[in-house]
């Protein structure tokens, strides 16, 4: 690894509620929730009837009728927000070097809409287990490989540098981020166009989720049914979206006289090798990860001014979560406000990760730390400052931000303001 | 640099393959030849236009991980359970005797669990919601074989999954050796892949790319005049990646292989009319080992069986090593692309052929098509001191990687 310092020079939001970054970050600065009644499909025989849906239509966000039209839901809000984040940046990729500019996405479940869709109509509905290929779409192979997620994003941005989908579940969204700064540092890359995306609000996601009795119930009441660290929490909400960035060596970003948001400074990620879906209580790997983060980062504990928290809204996970902050963040930990923007525009699995930084990115540019929505009753085993409902104004110059998924995955990375390091 | 990169060995194998369920039965048949490609008698392929597949026969899962793991688990796993059991018993390898968060498992995945995907689907639509197991969640996605054999081996280090079609074996021992560098002992890295479902077979007939004969002789010829697009099979390998002074510090001194250089590039778009850039990716690799082309003894060649493709790689070749510059085999003839697995398997079978001095044959193979200039070794062994292999490995839409494998 070289010294080399790693920026984030552009932020591209599709994200609950309205497209593109800026009606992202006045949704969850203002502490408004994106959960709502399911719309992308009727909910009625479901357990779990709440999704954050994103208002997004591809069209209005540049997408050719083509690209529409071979691309699931996921790719589509990944190919939007990489062409934000690339116009954010003012980098010009064709006519710079393509091969030094890398792809790094962050998703879960790949193409999980198209793939029940396309399986109704060659399967009949679920009648024919021997699926008729008379009816498959000439696109239905990219649709089972999720690597094409990361083809799309580089056909949208002439990216020709190392390309990958990175698919650790609900940590892929900072895993991708984590990749792009190690593929910058060990100089496989100048630029990273890196970021996640997930659409998963369909039936066969949500199914899932009832079976494991993950989700929210709170079917009346859907707007403020994600409650993360609220003694009164029952559950996630799944969610959808992407956040794409503009990653960058910070000597390339001077030379262009680039914009830059925040710079990475520290990325670790651990498993727990414990459960595919549990938490040891002790929240040890993730208390892991964040100290080498910061480690690496050279921060002490006590110089973060954030913590954008996993906070899913499961009791599990906030205990969890809550005690990995007290073992690495010491009389810290009760000092920082912790927050969990899932309240607002709920578990986007793959993606949100990526959705949590770009919140982070912002925070640090406009000093402002974002609020955890619906929190109004205190748990005796959650006692941190969990922000509630309404952003702060402060100085944001050094935020952590966390994740934790289904196989163990349990990551952490650290960004700073620019400078702050220097 | 700060410090000295730590170097990366391959110290131990497993291979679950069509070819054979374990490193030496692979192996021999390898050598010899012998084709595992299959009339697909899982299912009833009258409805299809594809008949042959590489599938992993006389593998029973519960040999190897308890009943309880099997249903709660898709056949791609199983795949993995078994092969990493052999790569850690290879290596001799206790994961307990590993410091905590210095044991990691890196794998590749291209479709994910199709098993489960396709029967769970079927239930959702012909039961309902309430119908969807409660393993689906776990089961079918990309991470479910890292968070598998994560918990199976007790490795709390740094876990990873990368999806890049057939490139992605390649880019999981990047990943590997990137994880060394930062501080871990061993990686568990490799892939698996089992895709043989009705859905799963017609995904892939979408493509365009699968050769629709009916012949095991005459259906994957890579480089051929012949050439008519390639066969699919499941399976793939394991290894045990260390770094090469902790597997010392344990008392390892025979290592089987370094990997000694990686790179990945991604084509420019049709449009450019440019380079495709698998050279680029070949070139990168070779300079990261520091190794010249003419050190370069054999090269695992990536091997569409795509006219169009085959050609793509046999001109990346030429310009690289001259016109019937380094001898090239595709041993995954025998086999068929495993998607996740093949490169993996690729890397295994290198491993064995530098142990060996002998490279394996592409079969089938009987005259190259115009302005492929290339040595290809065909259909017998070719005895050869190998000290540098390549491995190239390409994944759909336009994915590039390229491996360098030193003798220890």
């Amino acid at each position: 690894m070289s010294d080399r310092r790693v920026v984030i020079t552009g932020v591209g939001v599709v994200a609950p509620g309205d497209s593109g970054r800026e009606a992202f970050w006045s949704m969850i600065s203002q502490g408004r929730t994106a959960t709502r009644r399911i719309t992308l499909f009727d909910p009625a025989r479901f357990r779990s009837q709440i999704g954050a849906e994103c208002n997004f239509d591809p069209q209005r966000c540049g997408l050719s009728y083509q690209e529409i039209r071979r691309m699931d839901r996921a790719g589509q809000f990944a190919v939007a927000a990489a062409r934000e984040a690339v116009a954010d940046s003012g980098i010009d990729i064709p006519n710079g070097d393509p091969s030094r500019v890398g792809v790094s996405v962050g998703n879960a479940v790949g193409n999980s809409i198209l793939m029940e869709q396309e399986y109704r109509v060659i399967s009949d509905n679920g009648r024919r287990w021997l699926v008729d290929a008379g009816y498959m779409v000439p696109h239905l192979y990219t649709v089972v490989v999720s690597s094409s997620i990361g083809a799309e994003v580089a056909y949208a941005t002439d990216a020709e540098g190392p390309n990958a989908v990175i698919t650790t579940g609900c940590c892929s969204g900072i895993d991708s981020v984590g990749h792009a700064f190690d593929l910058i540092r060990e100089g496989c890359a100048d630029v990273v166009v890196a970021g996640a995306t997930d659409a998963p609000i369909y039936p066969i996601s949500v199914a899932c989720f009832d079976t494991l009795r993950a989700s929210s119930t709170t079917n009346d009441d859907p707007e403020h049914a994600c409650k993360p660290f609220d003694r009164n929490r029952n559950g996630l909400v799944l969610g959808e979206g992407s956040a794409m960035f503009v990653i960058e060596d910070a000597e390339h970003a001077a030379r262009r006289g680039a914009r830059v948001y925040c710079e990475i400074l520290g990325f670790c990620a651990r498993s727990n090798a414990y459960h595919m879906t549990g938490l040891r209580p002790d929240g040890r790997e993730m208390a892991d990860a964040i100290t080498v983060a910061l480690d690496q980062a050279r921060v002490d504990p006590s110089d973060i001014d954030y913590v954008n928290a996993h906070g899913s809204g499961t009791k599990q996970n906030d205990r969890h979560e809550t005690a990995a902050y007290r073992s690495s963040l010491g009389e810290h930990a009760y000092r920082v406000p912790v927050s969990s923007i899932k309240s607002m525009v709920g578990h986007s699995l793959g993606a949100i990760g990526s959705i949590e930084i770009a919140a982070c990115a912002l925070a640090i540019e406009r000093d402002v730390v974002p609020p955890t929505a619906n929190y109004e009753t205190r748990d005796p085993e959650c006692d941190l400052d969990y922000v509630p409902k309404t952003a702060r104004e402060q100085k944001v110059d050094t935020v952590l931000s966390v994740g934790s998924g289904f196989g163990g995955f349990q990551s952490a990375i650290v960004l700073a303001a620019p400078g702050r390091a220097a | 640099m700060n410090t000295p990169a730590s170097r990366a060995v391959i110290t131990g194998l497993g291979v679950v393959a069509p070819t054979g369920t374990d490193v030496e039965a692979h192996w021999q048949a390898t050598l010899a030849g012998k084709s595992a490609i299959h009339h697909i008698d899982r299912f009833d392929t009258s409805g299809y236009p594809l008949k042959l597949f590489g599938d992993v026969r006389d593998f029973v899962a519960t040999d190897h991980v308890p009943v309880r793991l099997v249903r709660e688990t898709d056949l791609m796993t199983h795949l993995a359970f078994a092969a990493t059991e052999q790569a850690l018993a290879d290596a001799g390898l206790d994961p307990a005797t590993v410091p905590e968060f210095d044991l990691g498992v890196v794998t590749a995945n291209s479709s994910g669990g199709a098993h489960f995907g396709q029967s769970e689907l079927q239930k959702l639509y012909s039961e309902g919601p309430y119908a969807v197991g409660a393993y689906m969640s776990i089961a079918w996605f990309y991470a479910a074989t890292t968070g598998q054999l994560s918990i199976r081996h007790g490795a709390r280090g740094a876990c990873g999954v990368i999806a890049t079609e057939q490139a992605g074996g390649l880019d999981a021992f990047g990943q590997a050796r990137r994880n060394l560098r930062k501080g871990g002992r061993a990686v568990l890295c490799g892939g698996t892949d089992a895709s043989l479902t009705p859905y799963g077979l017609v995904a892939q007939l979408a493509n365009g790319l699968l050769s629709q004969r009916d012949d095991p002789l005459r259906a994957y010829l890579p480089f051929d005049a012949d050439a008519s697009g390639y066969v699919s099979g499941e399976g793939g390998a394991i290894m045990v990646v260390e770094d090469a002074d902790a597997a010392r510090a344990r008392g390892v001194d025979r290592f089987l292989a370094e990997v000694a250089g990686y790179a990945a590039t991604f084509d420019p778009r049709q449009q450019t009319r440019r380079e495709p850039g698998l050279r680029r990716a070949i070139e990168l690799a070779l300079a990261d080992a520091q190794v010249r082309p003419q050190d370069v003894d054999v090269v695992f060649a990536d091997g569409y069986g795509v006219p169009r493709l085959d050609l793509v790689e046999a001109q990346a070749l030429m310009r690289t090593f001259g016109e019937r510059g380094a001898p090239v085999t595709v041993p995954k003839t025998m086999t068929g692309r495993l998607y996740a697995g093949g490169a993996p398997l690729d890397v295994a079978t290198a491993v064995l052929a530098m142990r060996d001095s002998v490279i394996p044959p592409t079969v089938n193979v009987t005259s190259l098509a115009p302005g492929c200039r290339i040595d290809l070794v065909r259909d017998e062994p070719r005895e050869a001191q190998l000290r540098t292999v390549l491995v190239a490995a390409r994944g759909h839409g336009g994915f590039n990687a390229a491996l360098v494998l030193t003798h220890p």
